[in-house]
């Protein structure tokens, strides 16, 4: 048990310093990378309770491919410039206190409940029933007591993807494309024409 | 004292593993080569050692004392990080891989989303190495590459749900031992086929190689490394390939299963079967670099997108509808 405590705290530790990294850090790509660290120390902490499945799917959607599109993005960015200027700039401070007072109301919410929290190495062997492994256990629950909800929140994911595109997507004129069909049911009749030319009177192309 | 003992047990089962995956890496690299030679007809590494086996490890010498070369304006702690992590991650994913059915190091529920969630995060080292890099080629080159892998992951992912579908268990061996009566190659053929070409595009092999083109990037997202770091790249590169042709045959192939199981097939040791299997697949992975030429950008994000994630997807509900109206479907 001590081995596990040391753990715990050892992922906890690394998930709290690598957050708070995440918002003081001065490049924007390291921001992300401590995100990405976050995100796998956090997952370990799912691993460790029990809940290999949470852990896995953590690490498969979150790090595997919603950190690479942030990534992505901020990458884009000119990686010389990357410097925050929050505090040194007075013309964007008006930001400060809206994020003041969200952060102050997080800051609470998060205190009341902390209030009744306590490292229980016990829980683990609750909430894992033994003789089913939790991938199981998830899947009989999301697909039949929850499955109106899963749906739902696939359909909000959905519209909010068909929205993305649609607000992106222009079509635009005059490029060439390539239709793999068109391309290989070209026969040489039509690329190709036999002319007998005659002399001194050439031939005609495009007629 | 029992912690102790567990941690010498452990250390001691890690590199029985490690060490003969190091030397299998460098063998490959030289059986590619061989491979690749002999397709086109020329004779190939044979000058070190015997068949030219040494050659790699003359290789791995020689980058070892080369000079590692740091640019000055790169950003180094990252710079320094990406083979670290290329190397990690592909070394790490053999912890759950089972060459046998006792002979496994880390026999967990969630094996095979365990496997998909580290060559997911494979990405990371080719990003951080082209970004932190700063110069232009390698940056294009990580752009390239994580935009590729992670196109391709999508229908591997599928591809996967494909199996589990006939399994109902995420664990390794369970997949395996569900090919005890017939190999999924057979019921599954056409997503084998979509699982190995996916498996190319994911390891940056020819003809997906776009993040490395060397006619349009110079080397990709490996310009700027010198020395011990390219060769760190270049080793997590083919255990990334060894794995996923592991992968093929665990999912596929029936992992250890021997082909037909009576006397003269039983005799060889299973694990055997499993290293005929990833070397059959690590042939074909040879012999497609030989053969094809590289693909356009635009054709590799077609063929993800278009083609591979409509069919496996459609494969899903079919193998569904199957296993459902038959009633065959793995009872928990």
């Amino acid at each position: 048990m001590i081995a596990h405590a040391f753990f715990f705290y050892f992922f906890s530790f690394i998930a709290v310093v690598s957050a708070i990294m995440v918002t003081v850090s001065k490049n924007t790509v390291h921001s992300v990378f401590f995100l990405i660290l976050d995100f796998i120390s956090i997952s370990s902490l799912f691993i460790m309770i029990g809940a290999e499945f949470l852990g896995m799917i953590m690490l498969i959607v979150y790090v595997g491919a919603v950190a690479v599109l942030f990534l992505f993005v901020v990458m884009m960015l000119n990686v010389a410039k990357q410097k925050n200027t929050w505090f040194k700039s007075s013309t964007n401070s008006a930001h400060i206190p809206i994020g003041l007072l969200v952060s102050i109301i997080i800051f609470f919410e998060v205190i009341i409940v902390i209030g009744g929290w306590k490292y229980k190495p016990e829980l683990s062997n609750k909430i894992v029933v033994s003789d089913i492994t939790n991938t199981h256990s998830i899947g009989n629950v999301l697909y039949t007591d929850y499955i109106h909800l899963f749906q739902l929140s696939g359909m909000v994911l959905l519209v909010a993807m068909i929205g993305a595109i649609v607000l992106t997507f222009r079509k635009r004129e005059g490029i060439r494309r390539q239709s793999y069909f068109k391309q290989l049911s070209r026969e040489r009749n039509d690329g190709v024409s036999l002319v007998n030319v005659k002399s001194h009177q050439g031939v005609k192309i495009d007629d | 004292m029992d912690y102790f003992y567990t941690l010498i047990l452990e250390t001691y089962k890690i590199l029985f593993l490690l060490l003969p995956l190091l030397t299998a890496v460098a063998m490959i690299v030289w059986l590619d080569r061989r491979v690749w030679a002999f397709v086109q007809k020329r004779k190939g590494p044979n000058v070190v050692g015997p068949f030219g086996l040494f050659q790699s490890l003359a290789d791995a010498l020689k980058y070892i004392f080369k000079e590692i070369i740091i640019p000055a304006s790169s950003n180094k702690i990252v710079f320094i990080l990406a083979p670290i992590t290329t190397m990690t991650l592909a070394l790490i994913s053999w912890a759950v891989i089972p060459f046998s059915e006792d002979f496994v190091l880390a026999n967990i529920n969630v094996g095979i989303l365990y496997l998909f969630a580290i060559s997911s995060l494979g990405v990371y080292g080719i990003i951080m190495g082209g970004w932190a890099s700063n110069s232009k080629y390698p940056f294009l080159g990580a752009i390239r590459s994580a935009a590729q892998m992670v196109s391709y992951e999508v229908s591997i992912g599928v591809i996967i749900i494909n199996v589990l579908l006939c399994v109902g268990s995420l664990n390794l061996t369970d997949i395996v031992l569900a090919q005890d009566k017939v190999w999924f190659v057979i019921p599954l053929f056409p997503m084998f086929v979509i699982f190995f070409i996916s498996a190319l595009a994911e390891t940056n092999r020819p003809p997906f190689d776009l993040p490395e083109a060397e006619a349009e990037l110079v080397a990709g997202y490996q310009t700027e490394y010198s020395g011990m770091m390219y060769a760190m790249f270049w080793l997590g590169e083919y255990a990334n390939i060894l794995l996923m042709c592991a992968m093929g045959s665990i999912l596929f192939l029936g992992g250890w299963l021997s082909p037909i199981s009576i006397y003269p097939f039983n005799l060889v040791p299973p694990a055997l079967w499993f290293i005929i299997k990833i070397l059959f697949l690590f042939i074909l992975f040879a012999l497609v670099k030989a053969i094809v030429p590289r693909y356009r950008y635009d054709q590799l994000m077609k063929l993800g997108w278009k083609i591979f994630l409509p069919f496996s997807l459609i494969w899903v509900v079919l193998t569904a509808g199957f296993l459902l109206y038959f009633d065959l479907l793995p009872k928990v």
